[in-house]
């Protein structure tokens, strides 16, 4: 592939936001037909870069070439219109439209009425030119997250364009899915298409790239060719030092349990089963992963738990006590913690607008006595917490709003371990957070295991649950589709429960 | 695009006092080529509406008579705000709160003045709390639209009152004129320093609201369920009980305001009793970003651009439309300046160099 003339250039892109460098003189080439991965970690300016590209910010200086002619984007539509399209990591999709009316939502091509069989006819023939499964008339809120990414990918590609950014496009995915999105990646080069793929996870950088560019504090690392680099290069990159990638699980003496869950079903608000009858337990000590595709259940699963969620039927026991019915502030004042990261990550847990020390209050203000609040404690404790977990921020008094998505996580983990709690539940906990600060919670989390805390850790990735749980519980639609042994399970297995395929493995008497 | 606007990271205190003091001079400059158009010097105007507001005592008391509504009434939208619950209901509540106090006056004209006053302030407590506690419930329970349901019971309270001055209520003895008899002497408000009473209230109250809002557990509660629900559930924080007490607080500092203004300003229950003070509070309590010490600064200066429009009005023989212009100018180039703090206007220039971040 020959880099003298590429299709995308990037040149001394720099921008600022107030005082912080988001991006310093960033360069970046892409060719056509090849997949080019853009790695980095949390804040490397990935995101900055990216919406420079799609027309979303415009640079303080430094210029984007596209088939050898400088273009400037003022708005996102001078982007589209230059063939660039982004695919965001939250889907950009109208769900009561059907996937047609999604795919001309913003077109201005046409009059006032939409000619139906004529887009019709211009959907099939791009839907074949590239493969692409779509429905025309499937409505969004019927489609699977897979799915709604194809139509995504084909919404960009009916604008006509020819560069595609994906930003963490597996998130969402099973490894199946995955998998898919993988086939229609490379059908889109073959069509001559550049495609940007933007990724924490190594494994599937080396598997779908042609070229990867590294930054790093908001500058171009370095360009290395696949074939030439391997995964540990590539991470010292990234992270600018040399780190240990492997994630120890530590043995500790089977105790007993500590949580069992009974039957447990819930009701969402339309009254639809969201839970249907999960069994598990947790022993004290034990690390019980949860892997499933977005929205099998868990969430309910942990609010359930945590008293958040009405409990249609079921049990569940916490150290011979049935929390089922009992109000959150209750559960908490057990010892039981849940912390959940949305994809927003702000969504439950914390306050925006409150600071640290505020937000400390949070957890620990009903167990005071009298009218007023004493923030004496959670002044020391705000101090300690950022000392300990290492947070960035200007100061305990700073509105968290500010502060990085990771050192918003921070603080919201460091809450939660430090109410000492005998049952812990993560969901999500390194959401988005770069390579040395998973491995901190992963350390942090084996710590508390070793205190002889039960914990129930809801994840994404799937390598982590296998090389950190003691035991992996697989759900899927709302039901327990299989509980494996870490140490023995594999990627393939797990990938085929999560979309409710049964295994032989797992323990006979929770399987469906 | 030469420039671009850009989100100030932080704001020293000397420039933000400087950009809304310019605020005021540019308001100044505009409003005078208004009154200019108006065959006058706005220099002479300006300096009597300095006069017409502070020039002397008695006006200097006026103004502050004309404040303490604002102030009181302000201090309970402020708790309501915080929750984000837009309670604009402040008219109805401050009429309840004249209602209710009103029925105590009324029926019982002749006991003892500190018990009479003391009941009739529980009455006007009492009167806010319940009228604000209708679209409270109906939040809580069904999850209504509070700004409708606020807005719309300010009607129903003002009819009321107006029904009771022309009909069950009116004084046999006003000859024909529709007016509700006076209260008895023991129901009207002493005076301190020649203002009533009611500065000592409203000032007590800014300390009261400024522990309730910063120190409080329910403050602390408030605050959390106004940014997110989700995390107030999260926290264990009973949501209906929250959303009812703090409206009920929000009303019931706001139907206070009422019985002062029935007992001491006209000293009988009339629809003007409000005088639009539940709406001009909205402005007051956010132009101080809904910290009670700023909304008692806050109301006093809002209270001295009515008295002083009023002032310029006879001294000058102007339309009350033109000193209202006056006024919103003041205001429009007031609320403009915090633009102008939250961000910074610069030009396109090559980066700076520093640490990176995303």
């Amino acid at each position: 592939m020959s880099t003298e003339n590429p299709y995308l250039k990037m040149e001394g892109l720099t921008k600022t936001f107030g005082k912080v460098i988001a991006n310093n003189n960033v360069n970046l080439q892409v060719n056509k037909g090849e997949v080019h991965a853009l790695l980095g970690e949390n804040g490397a300016g990935k995101s900055t870069l990216m919406n420079m590209l799609s027309g979303i910010y415009t640079p303080d200086s430094g210029s984007i070439f596209i088939g050898g002619n400088n273009v400037k984007f003022s708005s996102p539509k001078d982007a589209i219109d230059a063939g660039i399209g982004m695919i965001h990591q939250h889907f950009k999709l109208v769900d009561v439209f059907t996937a047609k009316e999604n795919i001309i939502l913003g077109q201005k091509q046409g009059g006032f009425f939409t000619n139906n069989k004529k887009m019709g006819q211009g959907i099939r023939e791009l839907s074949q030119k590239y493969q692409l499964d779509i429905d025309p008339d499937k409505k969004v809120y019927d489609m699977s997250v897979g799915e709604k990414q194809t139509l995504e990918i084909f919404k960009v590609l009916y604008r006509g364009a020819n560069i595609l950014i994906l930003d963490e496009p597996t998130a969402v995915l099973t490894p199946q899915e995955t998998t898919k999105l993988f086939k229609i990646i490379k059908r889109m080069t073959e069509q001559d298409c550049a495609v940007i793929f933007i990724s924490h996870k190594m494994s599937e950088v080396m598997e779908i790239a042609d070229r990867i560019t590294v930054l790093r504090k908001g500058q171009t690392i370095a360009t290395l060719d696949k074939d030439k680099t391997n995964p540990k290069e590539l991470t010292d990159l990234m992270v600018g030092k040399s780190v240990d990638l492997s994630i120890k699980r530590i043995e500790t003496p089977k105790e007993e349990i500590a949580l069992e869950v009974k039957n447990l079903s819930v009701l969402n608000e339309e009254k639809v089963q969201v839970l249907k009858g999960l069994n598990f337990n947790i022993r004290s000590g034990e690390i019980l992963g949860v892997a499933g595709i977005a929205g099998s259940g868990q969430k309910e699963l942990c609010e359930s738990i945590a008293g958040l969620y009405p409990v249609h039927e079921g049990e569940i026991i916490f150290k011979g006590e049935n929390l089922v019915g009992k109000k959150p502030a209750e559960i908490i004042a057990k010892g039981v913690t849940m912390s959940f990261v949305p994809e927003d990550r702000l969504g439950m847990g914390l306050v925006a607008s409150m600071n640290i020390v505020d937000n400390l209050i949070l957890k620990q203000y009903q167990a005071q006595k009298g009218f007023l609040i004493n923030r004496k404690p959670a002044i020391a404790k705000a101090k300690e917490i950022v000392k300990r977990f290492d947070i960035q921020t200007p100061g305990i008094y700073h509105p968290i709003r500010d502060l990085s998505g990771g050192n918003i996580q921070k603080v919201l983990l460091g809450r939660e371990l430090d109410s000492n709690p005998e049952l812990l539940i993560t969901a999500y906990p390194v959401r988005g957070l770069d390579i040395n600060t998973c491995h901190k919670i992963y350390d942090l989390l084996n710590e508390e295991k070793k205190k002889g805390v039960a914990i129930l850790f809801i994840a994404e990735d799937l390598d982590v649950l296998i090389e950190l749980c003691d035991r992996i519980m697989v759900i899927w639609d709302g039901r327990v589709s299989g509980i494996l042994d870490a140490e023995k399970a594999t990627r393939e297995e797990i990938g085929l429960l999560m979309v409710g395929e049964k295994s032989d493995k797992t323990e006979g008497a929770y399987a469906i | 695009m030469l420039y671009r606007i850009e989100k100030r990271s932080d704001i020293s205190k000397e420039k933000s006092i400087g950009i809304r003091a310019l605020a005021i001079l540019l308001a100044l400059i505009t409003s005078g080529a208004f009154i200019f158009l108006l065959k006058l010097n706005p220099i002479d105007v300006y300096l009597s509406m300095l006069d017409g507001a502070f020039g002397s005592p008695y006006r200097i008391r006026e103004t502050i008579i004309t404040a303490i509504p604002l102030l009181i009434t302000s201090l309970g939208l402020a708790i309501a705000f915080k929750m984000q619950f837009w309670n604009i209901g402040g008219e109805g509540q401050i009429l309840m709160g004249a209602f209710f106090a009103s029925f105590i006056a009324l029926n019982y004209p002749d006991i003892p003045k500190p018990i009479l006053l003391t009941l009739m302030m529980i009455a006007g407590i009492l009167g806010g709390g319940l009228w604000a506690l209708i679209p409270a419930f109906f939040k809580a329970q069904w999850g209504t639209n509070e700004t409708i349901v606020t807005l719309m019971l300010n009607y129903i309270a003002l009819k009321w009152i107006t029904f009771l001055q022309y009909g069950p209520w009116r004084d046999p003895d006003a000859l024909g004129f529709p007016k509700v008899p006076n209260f008895s002497p023991n129901a009207i408000l002493p005076k301190v320093f020649g203002v009533h009473i009611g500065w000592i209230i409203a000032l007590i109250l800014v300390v009261l609201v400024y522990i309730f809002m910063k120190h409080s557990k329910k403050g602390y509660e408030i605050a959390v369920l106004g940014e997110s629900e989700n995390t107030a559930r999260y926290a264990g924080i009973n949501i209906k009980k929250t959303i009812l007490v703090s409206i009920f607080l929000s009303g019931s500092i706001a139907g206070l305001a009422g019985m002062i203004q029935a007992s001491a300003v006209s000293k009988t229950l009339a629809v003007s009793v409000s005088g639009g003070m539940g709406f001009t509070a909205i402005i007051t309590t956010w132009l101080a970003a809904l910290n009670p010490i700023f909304i008692l600064v806050s109301s006093i200066l809002f209270a001295a651009l009515i008295r002083s429009g009023s002032f310029i009005q006879t001294a000058f023989g102007i339309p009350s439309a033109a000193a209202s212009i006056i006024q919103a100018m003041i205001l429009f180039f007031f609320l403009g300046s915090h633009f102008f703090i939250k961000y910074r206007i610069t030009r396109k220039t090559s980066a700076k160099i520093a640490q990176g971040g995303e």
